[in-house]
Parts: structure tokens; C-alpha cells; sequence
């Protein structure tokens, strides 16, 4: 996106710094390990995981009731099998995205600015990945048989079908988080090895001290350690590509119109993004202002990340539009109906809440003081979590409700537990991403020194 | 013949700034020092190297891990599908490869990861809960904002004299004893 012109030289070197200045090594340390460690609780944090911890109460009555009364207590029902729970399930998963995108992919492109956004970015996606995989399971019906996906020597003597998308799926997911873990793990090592140290109070010290595995910051260890972040950085590039490529699969190898297509791909990995980097702006601007991380999380942090959002969420504009175009140009009269019963059908309203909250509202980006805005910014991050949540609801809903036969034509209205389970996710999302907040550090504090402007970093008490 | 243990592991010299500690790296190696680590609270650039540390094996390690995922994970499905359970589904091919690709590259990167993980502690000898080195209450600095080189005491030219009025002519901020 760096433009090349000399006219624009002035306005980025003009760009806000990456850190406030006049940082140390030792401030930096202390600044960041003493939120997790000697900084009093405070009362928001209480108030807010409460709140989060009675929601995910909520998704456990919720759970429970579905394990014992089935999932029939859900909106979902024949044409309609796939509700809610693919919906989020989609949803979530393209939301981690963004963690990933930020830790690996700006890593290989040398960001710097994404040092102070990147731990935070990939406990998100850890936290969005945790949430995504529980809607399949749920969905299965019998979810204490979830095990049946695994290919294991099992008794009675069947395999996983491994040319179906749903299988591709499980691999996907199950290789993201397992990757997403590593690739956070390992970068909070050095972190933890820190907390070891600063620590007064023996649980803590004990703690941090077993995580840290005993790192003690050895040349040949850091020499070992950056070889394989950058290496975990190349293979979890590719994977995040093929995560949501695989989770479009599950649509588009399938013959309904409206999900057989083959902008699939692209334009679900591009919505992953842009709906991960809305999920960042909308954590992050309430945590950088109510822990005072204005010289870390900078201006330049969020004009940057609303730039790749105006860019990932022009991709999706061309892909609605794309689609659209291909429904009309395909001459196909299954293709042609879908296009308008999504916009003119029974749920129309929703298809062209989609295009405001995703794609005009974002269209304020363009304007620099728009940019320069931090709440405008939180609200434009809403508005697109909301659209992309609403595209997937189209997407899956829509298409299924209307198919190939009117006779088998059917409508879909979620009930209160899916409702329940929805917001009792979110609820899970935010307990975790408090707790996170609180016991480990948000910030890289290693990467943060290693960005200190050379001639400023040194010297300290 | 078996030599005795030294009284002490070694000699650790603290450094503000990592230019210096490289500095005093390069000339510990020029002087002949080998059984030597250097300790940062940020990856230095070229501080292995000046410690004579050459190259790492985890590429190696990360190219098998991949390999070896991306083998099994197609062994595994052309077993399944068309030897194991074969079924006959229109007419297709029993080993229908193009169908086995995602499944393949997800377990590529799975093993490569998980190679490259572990392959980072086995290397580093991690989990390690003792280590000298943390004897000296001073190291705490070391994940905060100090610079540290440490020259063993198994090292041939080693003399707690000698080394200790070395590492002190090379700026240090202070040397100290480093207790088994």
C-alpha cells in the first residue's frame, strides 16, 4: 500500500511514530510487566469479566440444555440444517484471522509497527478459534461423538470420508489452532522469562518460572529461537490462506446455487481479514485508553490497521459484486434467483444491511480525519463485526432456504438458544481475553526493546 | 585422568548496551575463549556468530517435520480410501489425489510446526529448571535491560585471575563469580 511518489514522502514521514519517546530497555520492561504484576486490578476489569463470566454461564446452561434435550431446540430444521451455529462458526474463525495475519505475514513483510499489536492479535486468535471450533461440535447432534471425524483404527472398522470438505475442515481447524498456540507460546517465552524475574511474590515467580521453561536469553538460544519464529511465520502464512479457503469449501463444493462458486476462496479469506482486523480496532481502542498504552498503541497503529480494513473490505465489496454479476451473467435461472431473492426475498433487509454496515460505513476510511478519529474508528470496527456477521447469515441462511424446488422451500428463524449460545460466545471470547489481559503480558516486551530507537535504549537504573 | 570440577562454573561480566557486549565478545573469541555464552534481553544481531555459534540445524529439523507430514498425511488417506476401505463412488478413482491435497498441506505445516517447536527446546535444552547462571542475583537484568557474557570455567585457557582481569578491561559494568 506504500505509495512510490515523492509527494507523498512528507506526509509518511510526517506518520505518528510506532512508540512515544523517550523508552528505555528498563522502562519499556517495567511499563509493560507491571500491569500483570505490581498494578493493582482495577475496578473496570472486575466489572467487565463479570459480566463476561455471566455470559459464558450462560452458553454452559445453554450447552447443557442442548446436550440433554438435542439439537432441536435450535431454529434449525430441513431446508434449513445449517443456522446459527455455521453462521458463528464462520463468523469466529474469520475473525482469528487477523491474529495471524498481523504475527506472520507483517512479520515477513519487516512491520515493525506490528510489535506492540501482535501478542494481543494472536491471543485473539486463539480465543476466536476456541469459540469457532465449539459450533461445529455442537452442531454435530451427538457431540460426545465428536472423536468419529479422527481417522483411528476404531472397531467398527470405517474412516473418515477424505474427499469431503468437512473433513478438510477438521483438519484446517485443528492444524490453526495448534499452529496459533505454538506461534504464541513461543513468543511469550523471552516474555514469561521476564515475569520469572520481575516477580516479588513466590506464586507468581513459580508460575511464570515453570512457563518460561528456565529461558535465560542465551545468544545461541535467541540465535535457534528467531530462525524458528521466522520459519513458524512462513509455514502459518500459507495456513491462514488455506484455513479459509477450506472453510469456503465447505460451501462451494457443494452444488447449491448461491454456495457453488468459485470467488469462494478469495473473497472469504479477504472477509477473514477484514473482519479480524475490525475485531482488533474494537478491543484494542477501549484496553490502549483504559490502560494508558497511547505511546504503544499508537495513531499509527490504528491508521494502519483501518487502511489494510479499507483495502480487505474493498476485496469483499468486488466479491459481492462479482457474485452478483456472475448470478445475472451464468444465465443460469437458479443463479438468477438466489441474487434476487437475497436482496428482494424474505430476508432481504438483511442483504442490504450487509452492504451498509460493510460496505458504505467502511467507505468513511477514505477521509484522513476519519482516520485520525478513535471513536469513529470503534464505530466503523463495530460496524463491520456486525456486517460480517450478517454476511455470513446470508450466506448460509439465504441460500439454503430457497433452493432448486419451491415444494422444499422453507424459512429459518433462530429461537432463544441460539441466540443464547451466540451471545454466550462472545461472553466465553471476552472472559478469556480479560483473563489474558490480566495474568500474561499483552504487549511483546522483547520485541518492543528490540524496536527502542538505538542511541535512547541503553543506560537506566 | 579425570580433571576436577571447577570451583566455580565461571565468570560473568555485565554490559549496558549491546554493542559493547558484542564488542567484548569478539575479542573473548580473538582471545582464544570458546567455552563461552553470551545472555540478552533481545536477540543481537551477529552475537552468535561472534561467539563462534556457526549455523543451526532447526531448518533441517522443520524440513523433516514437513516432510514427514505431508508423507504420512497422504499415506494415510490413499491407505484409507483405496486399500483399506475402498469405495466405489460413480466410477471414480480409488486414489483420487486432487481430493487429498488439503488434508496433505494441513498436515505438512502441522508436522513442520510441531517439528520446529520442539526441535527449538530439544536444541536449547529447554525445559532446563537450574542453571548457574542464576546464581548470580545480577542476571535477574538479564530479560530487563543488561547485556551479559559468561566465559566457563571448563574453558582450556580458563584462569579466575586472568579472565577476570580480562573481562574487566573490556568495559564491563561489573564481573562476578558464578557459583555451580
Amino acid at each position: 500500500m506504500a505509495p512510490d511518489g515523492p509527494d507523498r514522502t512528507a506526509e509518511l514521514e510526517a506518520a505518528p511514530p510506532i512508540i512515544g519517546p523517550g523508552y528505555t530497555y528498563a522502562s519499556i520492561t517495567d511499563k509493560i510487566s507491571a500491569l500483570v504484576l505490581t498494578q493493582p486490578t482495577p475496578r473496570w476489569w472486575y466489572v467487565g469479566f463479570g459480566v463476561a463470566f455471566l455470559l459464558v454461564l450462560l452458553l454452559l446452561y445453554a450447552t447443557a440444555y442442548l446436550l440433554t434435550a438435542g439439537i432441536g431446540i435450535w431454529g434449525v430444521n430441513i431446508p434449513v440444517a445449517w443456522g446459527f451455529a455455521i453462521v458463528n462458526f464462520v463468523w469466529w474463525i474469520g475473525i482469528g484471522h487477523a491474529g495471524t495475519l498481523i504475527s506472520a505475514i507483517l512479520l515477513l513483510l519487516r512491520q515493525a509497527w506490528r510489535q506492540s499489536i501482535n501478542r494481543f492479535a494472536e491471543a485473539m486468535t486463539l480465543f476466536a478459534v476456541a469459540c469457532a471450533g465449539l459450533f461445529p461440535l455442537l452442531h454435530l447432534g451427538r457431540p460426545w461423538y465428536f472423536y468419529w471425524l479422527l481417522p483411528y483404527p476404531s472397531t467398527m472398522g470405517i474412516w473418515p470420508q477424505f474427499r469431503s470438505p468437512l473433513v478438510w475442515d477438521v483438519f484446517a481447524v485443528q492444524t490453526y489452532f495448534t499452529v496459533s498456540l505454538l506461534f504464541w507460546y513461543v513468543g511469550l517465552i523471552p516474555d514469561l522469562a521476564t515475569l520469572r524475574d520481575r516477580a516479588r511474590r513466590r506464586l507468581p515467580r513459580f508460575v511464570y518460572g515453570a512457563l518460561a521453561m528456565g529461558w535465560r536469553g542465551s545468544a545461541i538460544h535467541w540465535h535457534r529461537y528467531e530462525m524458528t519464529y521466522l520459519l513458524l511465520a512462513g509455514l502459518a502464512t500459507p495456513l491462514v490462506v488455506s484455513v479459509h479457503t477450506v472453510v469456503s469449501f465447505d460451501f462451494a463444493i457443494s452444488l447449491l446455487p448461491g454456495w457453488h462458486s468459485t470467488i469462494f476462496p478469495p473473497y472469504f479469506v479477504a472477509g477473514a481479514i477484514y473482519s479480524g482486523f475490525a475485531m482488533v480496532m474494537t478491543l484494542v481502542i477501549p484496553l490502549r485508553a483504559l490502560y494508558g498504552l497511547e505511546d504503544f498503541i499508537t495513531m499509527r497503529h490504528l491508521r494502519n490497521m483501518a487502511l489494510i480494513m479499507l483495502a480487505t473490505g474493498l476485496i469483499v465489496a468486488y466479491g459481492y459484486l462479482m457474485e452478483t454479476f456472475m448470478g445475472w451473467y451464468s444465465g443460469n435461472l437458479h443463479e438468477r434467483f438466489v441474487l434476487l431473492n437475497r436482496a428482494f426475498g424474505p430476508y432481504g433487509s438483511l442483504f442490504w444491511l450487509l452492504l451498509l454496515f460493510n460496505v458504505l460505513v467502511p467507505q468513511a476510511l477514505w477521509v484522513a480525519r476519519v482516520r485520525a478519529s478513535v471513536p469513529a474508528l470503534f464505530l466503523i470496527s463495530l460496524s463491520v463485526n456486525v456486517g460480517m456477521w450478517l454476511e455470513r447469515f446470508v450466506i448460509v441462511v439465504v441460500s439454503l432456504h430457497r433452493d432448486f424446488l419451491p415444494s422444499a422451500w422453507g424459512m429459518y428463524a433462530p429461537t432463544r438458544w441460539d441466540w443464547a449460545t451466540l451471545v454466550g460466545s462472545v461472553g466465553l471470547f471476552l472472559a478469556l481475553m480479560f483473563l489474558f489481559v490480566r495474568f500474561l503480558p499483552m504487549i511483546s516486551i522483547f520485541e518492543m526493546r528490540a524496536i527502542l530507537p538505538k542511541a535512547e535504549a541503553g543506560g537506566g537504573a | 585422568m579425570k580433571n576436577a570440577r571447577p570451583a566455580i562454573y565461571g565468570l560473568l561480566a555485565e554490559f549496558e548496551r549491546p554493542e559493547e557486549l558484542l564488542a567484548a565478545a569478539h575479542r573473548a573469541h580473538a582471545a582464544g575463549y570458546r567455552r563461552m555464552d553470551a545472555y540478552t534481553p533481545l536477540p543481537v544481531e551477529g552475537l552468535a556468530e561472534a561467539l563462534g555459534f556457526r549455523h543451526t540445524r532447526i531448518p533441517l529439523v522443520v524440513l523433516l517435520g514437513g516432510l514427514a507430514g505431508c508423507l504420512g498425511g497422504f499415506a494415510l488417506q490413499y491407505w484409507v480410501s483405496a486399500i483399506d476401505y475402498p469405495l466405489n463412488v460413480g466410477g471414480r478413482p480409488l486414489n483420487s489425489w486432487p481430493a487429498f491435497i488439503p488434508v496433505t498441506f494441513e498436515l505438512t505445516v502441522l508436522g513442520a510446526a510441531l517439528a520446529g517447536v520442539l526441535g527449538l527446546l530439544a536444541l536449547n535444552r529447554l525445559p532446563m529448571p537450574y542453571h548457574p547462571v542464576f546464581n548470580v542475583p545480577r542476571f535477574e537484568l538479564a530479560t530487563r535491560n543488561r547485556f551479559f557474557l559468561c566465559i566457563e570455567a571448563a574453558d582450556l585457557g580458563f584462569h579466575r585471575e586472568g579472565t577476570r582481569r580480562f573481562l574487566e578491561g573490556l568495559n564491563a559494568r561489573g564481573v562476578y563469580d558464578v557459583e555451580h
